[in-house]
C-alpha cells in the first residue's frame, strides 16, 4: 500500500471578504520529509498553514490533512499534528514545566504520561534548568524553544513551524535548526514556513516558493536553483550614487543581470572569469564578491524582488 | 485507529486507509466536557500560583463592603418596613454576596478573556490542539463559575461572623450568586470576543453599566424607593433578579411565581450570551 501523502492540497483558495490570501494551490507533502513555502511576508505562507493546521476553514478548493478533510474530522488531525505558530502564545505567568505539562493534558494524556513528556522535552529544549521558572523570565531564544517542545508533546506525525526563527539571534537559529534536524530524522515529517533562503535551503528536502498567493516554482532546493539560476554570482557593490549604468556595460558579462538598490549581480557559470572582464571594461566596484546561487536568486530570477528588504 | 472509520466508505475512502498506519502520535481527541474541564485544569494550575493578587477583588472587596454598609452604616438604620422589619446587615449580606460575584464575574471575563484572543494569545494555542472553541468557551464559564463560588463561600463563612444570616437558606444565596454572575460574565465574554482594540470599551462598562447596576439594583435600597419612570432599569438588571432571588432563599418573603420569573430572565440571559459568545468565539479563533 503506497502511503497516502501527508498534506494534499488541490486548488485550494483562502478569501478574507474581498481579499484573496491563497489563490488556488496544489501541494503534496510526502511521509518522513521537510518541505518548505518559501516567500515574502504576506505571499500565503501563513494562511496555508493555518489551513493544514485545521484552524481555519479553507474557502475552496480540496484538502486532506493525514488523509482526513479537516472540515470534517478537525480535532482528529489536530490530535496528530504539531504546531509551532508565528507568535509564541505561550502561558507567560506558568513555569516551563506547567506549560508543556497543561499542553498535553489537551492531548487527552493522563497525568503521569505529561509529568515523564515534560521532562523529556525539557531536556531535548535544553531548558531543564529553567523548569520551574516563569515563562516571563526566558528570553526569546528560550521561548521559542519552548513553543517548539510544547508542539512535540503529542509526538505528532506532521510538525508545522511558521516562521520559526525570525526574531532570532544566530546562535539561537543553529541550535533550533539542529533540534528540527534531530526530529526529521526520528521520522517527524516537517513542514516549515520562512522568509529566510538559508532556512529553507538547509532544513528542506522540497519546497514550494510563493508570491502573490500562489505558487510561482516547486522543487528541491538545489533543482530550482540549476533551473532558475547560474552555478555562481558575482555581485559588485558601488558607492551610493555611482552605479548608474553599470548593469548596461557588464550586461554581456553574465547569462543575466540584476540590479538591486546597492549593487548589481552577475548571473554566470565562472564568477571569476566575469569578475577578470568587468576590470577589462574599467568598471570599478569598491568591492566584489563571487558566490554560489542561492535560493534567494531563485526569487529575484522568479519575481523581480528580493525577500528580505 | 482503525482506518476509515469516519471518512472512510465514501468517495474519498481510499486516500484515508493508508495514513493511520505507522502513525507515532500520542494525542487523542477528548469529549466536549473532558475539553472544558481540561480548561479549568490550567485555569486553576494559574490560581494556585497567583491566588493571592486576586483576594482582594474576588473575596476582600464584597468583605469589607459588608462591614462598612452593613455594620457600620447599618448601624444607623433602624429597622423597619423598607428592610423587611430585620436588622440592615442580614438584609444586604445576600445582596452585596450577588453584587460581588457578578463583579468579579463581570471582571474575569473582560480583559483576561480579550487577553487569551489578544495579548497573550494562549487562546489560539489551545485551538490549535482538539479541543475546540466551543469548549473553550465552555472552560473559561465553568472556571468562573467555580472561582465566584469560591470567592462566595469565603464571604459567607465572613458574614455569617458577622451575624448576617438568619438561617441555612445562606447556603442558597451562594448558587444564586454564581448564576446571577455567570450569566452576566458570559455576556462580557462575547463582548470580549468582539473586541479588537485595547479594550477600552471595558471600561466603559465598568463606569456606565457595572456600577449604576450595583448601586441601583435593590442592593443597599428597595427599587420602590427609585422614580416610577426610571424604575424599569431595574427590572431590566440581572443583579436586580439575582438580589431579589437571593433574598427570597434566605429572608423569605418571595413567592413562587415571582421566584420563577428571576430564575427565568437570569437563565435565558445565560442562554443567550452562551450562543453568542459561542458564535464570536468561534469567528475570532476559526478564520
Amino acid at each position: 500500500m503506497a502511503a497516502a501523502p501527508m498534506v494534499e492540497a488541490k486548488a485550494l483558495v483562502k478569501r478574507f471578504g474581498n481579499v484573496e490570501a491563497v489563490r488556488g494551490i496544489d501541494v503534496q507533502v510526502r511521509t518522513g520529509e521537510a518541505f518548505g513555502f518559501l516567500g515574502p511576508n504576506g505571499a500565503g505562507k501563513s494562511s496555508t498553514m493555518r489551513m493544514i493546521a485545521s484552524t481555519s476553514p479553507r474557502s475552496d478548493g480540496d484538502l486532506r490533512v493525514l488523509g482526513m478533510d479537516p472540515d470534517v474530522d478537525g480535532p482528529r488531525i489536530r490530535a496528530r499534528l504539531g504546531s509551532v505558530p508565528q507568535q509564541d502564545t505561550l502561558d507567560t505567568e506558568l513555569t516551563v514545566r506547567q506549560n508543556l505539562q497543561i499542553y498535553g493534558r489537551y492531548f487527552g494524556m493522563s497525568r503521569a504520561a505529561v509529568r515523564r513528556k515534560a521532562t523529556e522535552l525539557m531536556e531535548f529544549a535544553q531548558l531543564s534548568d529553567r523548569a520551574d521558572d516563569p515563562v516571563d523570565t526566558l528570553s526569546g531564544g528560550m521561548k521559542r524553544r519552548l513553543t517548539i517542545a510544547r508542539s512535540l508533546v503529542n509526538d505528532p506525525d506532521l510538525l508545522l513551524l511558521d516562521e520559526p526563527t525570525t526574531g532570532l539571534d544566530p546562535q539561537a537559529r543553529h541550535m533550533l535548526w539542529d533540534r528540527l534536524f534531530r526530529l526529521k530524522a526520528g521520522g517527524v515529517t516537517l513542514l516549515i514556513t520562512s522568509h529566510y533562503m538559508d532556512e529553507v535551503e538547509q532544513l528542506c528536502d522540497r519546497l514550494v516558493v510563493m508570491d502573490d498567493a500562489r505558487i510561482v516554482a516547486e522543487g528541491s532546493p538545489s533543482e530550482l536553483i540549476a533551473r532558475y539560476s547560474t552555478r555562481e554570482v558575482l555581485e559588485l557593490r558601488f558607492p551610493p550614487g555611482e552605479q548608474g549604468g553599470v548593469a548596461e556595460r557588464v550586461a554581456e558579462l553574465g547569462e543575466r543581470v540584476e540590479e538591486l538598490p546597492d549593487r548589481v549581480l552577475v548571473y554566470t557559470g565562472d564568477g571569476e572569469r566575469a569578475l577578470e572582464q568587468v576590470h577589462g571594461r574599467d568598471v570599478r566596484p569598491v568591492s566584489s564578491l563571487v558566490r554560489r546561487s542561492t535560493l534567494e536568486d531563485v526569487f529575484l530570477r522568479l519575481t523581480g524582488r528580493t525577500l528580505v528588504d | 485507529m482503525a482506518g476509515g472509520d469516519v471518512t472512510g466508505g465514501d468517495v474519498t475512502g481510499a486516500a484515508t486507509t493508508s495514513v493511520d498506519a505507522g502513525s507515532r502520535a500520542t494525542g487523542r481527541v477528548v469529549g466536549s466536557w473532558r475539553a472544558a474541564w481540561l480548561r479549568v485544569e490550567a485555569h486553576w494550575t494559574w490560581y494556585r500560583r497567583y491566588w493571592r493578587s486576586s483576594l482582594y477583588s474576588s473575596g476582600l472587596q464584597p468583605v469589607l463592603f459588608l462591614a462598612a454598609m452593613g455594620l457600620g452604616f447599618g448601624s444607623q438604620v433602624e429597622a423597619g418596613p423598607a428592610t423587611g422589619g430585620l436588622a440592615y446587615v442580614q438584609y444586604v449580606a445576600p445582596a452585596l454576596l450577588v453584587a460581588g460575584a457578578v463583579q468579579n464575574a463581570i471582571a474575569e471575563s473582560s480583559y483576561p478573556v480579550l487577553s487569551g484572543f489578544k495579548w497573550q494569545q494562549d487562546y489560539h494555542a489551545v485551538t490549535a490542539t482538539p479541543v475546540t472553541a466551543g469548549q473553550l468557551l465552555g472552560g473559561q464559564v465553568i472556571w468562573i463559575a467555580l472561582r465566584v463560588a469560591i470567592a462566595s463561600v469565603v464571604y459567607t463563612i465572613v458574614a455569617l461572623l458577622f451575624g448576617a444570616w438568619r438561617n441555612a437558606g445562606a447556603l442558597l444565596v451562594i448558587p444564586v450568586g454564581v448564576l446571577a454572575a455567570v450569566a452576566c460574565g458570559t455576556a462580557i465574554m462575547a463582548v470580549a470576543a468582539t473586541t479588537y482594540n485595547e479594550g477600552e470599551r471595558f471600561a466603559a462598562i465598568f463606569r456606565f453599566l457595572v456600577m449604576p447596576m450595583i448601586l441601583f439594583s435593590g442592593t443597599f435600597f428597595p427599587i420602590e424607593q427609585i422614580p416610577a419612570a426610571v424604575r424599569w432599569l431595574a427590572w431590566i438588571s440581572p443583579v436586580w433578579h439575582g438580589t431579589e432571588l437571593a433574598r427570597g432563599v434566605t429572608l423569605g418573603g418571595l413567592g413562587i411565581w415571582p421566584a420563577l420569573g428571576h430564575l427565568a430572565f437570569l437563565g435565558a440571559l445565560l442562554g443567550v450570551s452562551a450562543v453568542l459568545a459561542r458564535r464570536y468565539f468561534y469567528r475570532r479563533l476559526v478564520v
